[in-house]
């Protein structure tokens, strides 16, 4: 258990994000200038959103993301984060602004939302992204808000030749996500599709579990995975975060990785996820 | 008396078995049991014996320790109403637990979890006892007893807010609430040691206890020393509530409820409630806990929530009954 476990961690280590998005920044260098009518005072308020915009926008057409676009535990662009200065979603400080365009997420605030919308500001929200063949929507939907279609096309060609180019077997190990509260994912989401892309069984599949949801530690125990993918520890203790480390699971002989900021949103980030669980799998299967 | 606490054990013993039985797993009664002693799969093993276990062997400390302490502090204080989560103890004995968590004190030395909890109760033990002073006037005790409950819980709130953790605020609830739910045997060596010396402590003095229902010159004359005692009990009570909070979260009205309910059988002796108290303490934590498994399986309901919806109508009327003596 303990060499599955030192495989897990050192791939988690040793498969940078560099090589493998590089192409992606390459495209990013050959966005030209906004058209002369595209809004030009972008506010992004939703972590998704704001990788999106920060891929697509023209150098200063985007003014402002969400706090927690840099931080590095949510956020694959944290470090890119740091240039813009940050709102908190409050409508208060998003109208200060003076957007011509604020992007939103289909959760966030309504209230802030409705507010800013009768203040005569433009809010468009994007939707959720439930598989990875959703992601070029999101961009090319991203992209003609901001009037960057070209900048879209390029960033979605080479998203979808990383993801030709993974090609998943038909029977490899079981996984399954553990997150605290005992909160495990259906097979309606993001990652249950990153994570049979990387060419891993769901076990939400065999169980029939399509909504993500509480996930009872006994089940978990008698689930058997060869893989449970949890999340990162925040800072200080949680009891929420606990049942992580919970001995039973400990004792269990599956390899532990845990999922980061890669996985949260539907931009070409998740390709770097998919590399790493790749890698992980061969290893697991070599093992 | 004798038969009260065969009973009672038998009782304890009987739900202690019910309680390894109960899981969403849904294993056969055999096989759980055959499992419990490592005879079965691999995983069934590891979840009996290190999820059902913990979790039975848990309800049964924290139940003895709050049964006792909540009779040894209404002995005490000769007041139906002291009781340990009433009167503030467990809420300061959160307080500490969550300081040592969010310090980060707890991770690098495991023990600081139980020894903060232990002196966040014992600091409320102290200063609750010193200002009701050995006749316990009800008024006094109960708000002292109500400022350190919500000083304790409102500093509680105050540190799961500022801590960096985003999980940390969702966690004010077991904490004021208690919960049992996926607790494993790391939790039941932390806590056996601390509740142990709690409970050798408080169980030296019944004899002190039954002499102090003569009043305190009678209870001096038999060579009873108040002090002394009070001190004792400080720290048992300190110990054992102490240890339960660290682990399980403040699970009120334990202590109201079961030596109300054990008094009339055992002639109100002190001495022979506190035994009672602690075997009866266990029986009502486990129905709890068993209570909230059944009737919503998934959802983590705390135990705090379905004490209360029992305790708070029998406190209402000890408080009705007593009063008169209130002024």
């Amino acid at each position: 258990m303990a060499t599955a476990h030192q495989i897990g961690r050192c791939i988690l280590v040793s498969v940078g994000r560099s090589k493998l998005i590089a192409p992606i920044w390459a495209a990013l260098i050959m966005v030209g200038a906004a058209h002369a009518d595209a809004p030009m005072r972008v506010v992004s308020m939703n972590l998704c959103t704001d990788q999106l915009a920060m891929l697509l926008a023209a150098p200063n057409q985007l003014i402002s993301v969400s706090d927690i676009a840099s931080d590095p535990r949510m956020s694959p662009m944290a470090e890119q984060a740091a240039d813009y200065p940050v709102n908190h979603g409050q409508a208060e400080e998003i109208f200060l602004l003076s957007p011509d365009l604020v992007l939103a997420g289909v959760y966030s605030d309504p209230v802030v939302i409705s507010m800013l919308r009768r203040l005569g500001v433009r809010v468009e929200q994007i939707g959720l992204v439930n598989a990875l063949d959703q992601v070029p929507t999101r961009i090319e939907e991203v992209g003609a808000l901001l009037e960057q279609e070209a900048a879209a096309q390029t960033i979605i060609a080479q998203y979808e030749t990383d993801l030709a180019n993974i090609i998943p077997p038909q029977t490899g190990p079981r996984a399954e996500f553990y997150y605290p509260n005992g909160y495990a994912l259906g097979t309606g989401t993001l990652s249950n599709d990153i994570l049979t892309t990387a060419g891993f069984r769901h076990i939400a599949a065999e169980m029939g579990r399509g909504n993500s949801g509480r996930l009872a530690l006994e089940l978990m125990v008698l689930a058997d995975p060869d893989l449970m993918i949890h999340a990162e520890l925040y800072p200080a203790a949680s009891r929420s975060e606990e049942i992580m480390t919970h001995p039973a699971l400990k004792a269990l002989p599956a390899a532990v990785t845990s999922s980061n900021s890669d996985w949260i949103c539907g931009t070409p980030a998740v390709i770097a996820a998919l590399s790493r669980l790749v890698e992980l799998r061969l290893e697991l299967e070599g093992s | 008396m004798r038969g009260l606490l065969a009973f009672l054990t038998l009782l304890v013993a009987l739900l202690f078995a019910v309680s390894l039985l109960i899981g969403p797993a849904g294993f056969g009664i055999g096989e759980s049991l055959s499992a419990l002693f490592g005879n079965g799969g691999e995983a069934i093993t590891l979840v009996m014996q290190e999820i059902r276990l913990p979790r039975a062997l848990l309800a049964v400390m924290i139940g003895i320790s709050l049964g006792l302490s909540g009779a040894a502090l209404q002995g005490f204080l000769r007041n139906p109403l002291a009781e340990p989560g009433l009167i503030g103890v467990s809420s300061s004995a959160a307080l500490g637990a969550v300081l040592a968590l969010q310090t980060g004190l707890a991770a690098a030395f495991a023990l600081a979890l139980p020894l903060a909890a232990l002196s966040g109760a014992g600091l409320a033990v102290l200063l609750l006892l010193l200002l009701a002073g050995p006749r316990g006037g009800s008024l006094t005790l109960i708000l002292a007893g109500i400022a350190i409950s919500a000083l304790a819980g409102a500093l509680t709130a105050l540190v799961l807010n500022l801590s960096p953790n985003p999980f940390a605020v969702s966690e004010i609830v077991f904490w004021m609430m208690g919960s049992l739910a996926d607790r494993s045997f790391t939790h039941v060596w932390l806590a056996l040691p601390f509740m142990m010396l709690g409970w050798a402590l408080i169980m030296t003095q019944g004899r002190g206890l039954d002499a102090l229902t003569l009043g305190e010159d009678a209870a001096g004359s038999l060579g009873i020393k108040l002090g002394q005692m009070r001190l004792i009990l400080v720290a048992g009570v300190a110990a054992s509530v102490g240890a339960a909070t660290a682990v399980a979260g403040a699970i009120g009205f334990v202590g109201l409820v079961v030596p109300h309910i054990l008094r009339p059988f055992v002639g109100a002796r002190p001495s022979a409630l506190l035994p009672a108290s602690a075997l009866g303490g266990a029986v009502l934590v486990l129905l709890a806990d068993i209570a909230v498994r059944v009737a919503v399986p998934d959802r983590d309901l705390k135990l705090g929530v379905l004490m209360a919806i029992v305790g708070a109508p029998l406190f209402l009327h000890l408080i009705y009954k007593t009063r008169r003596s209130m002024g």
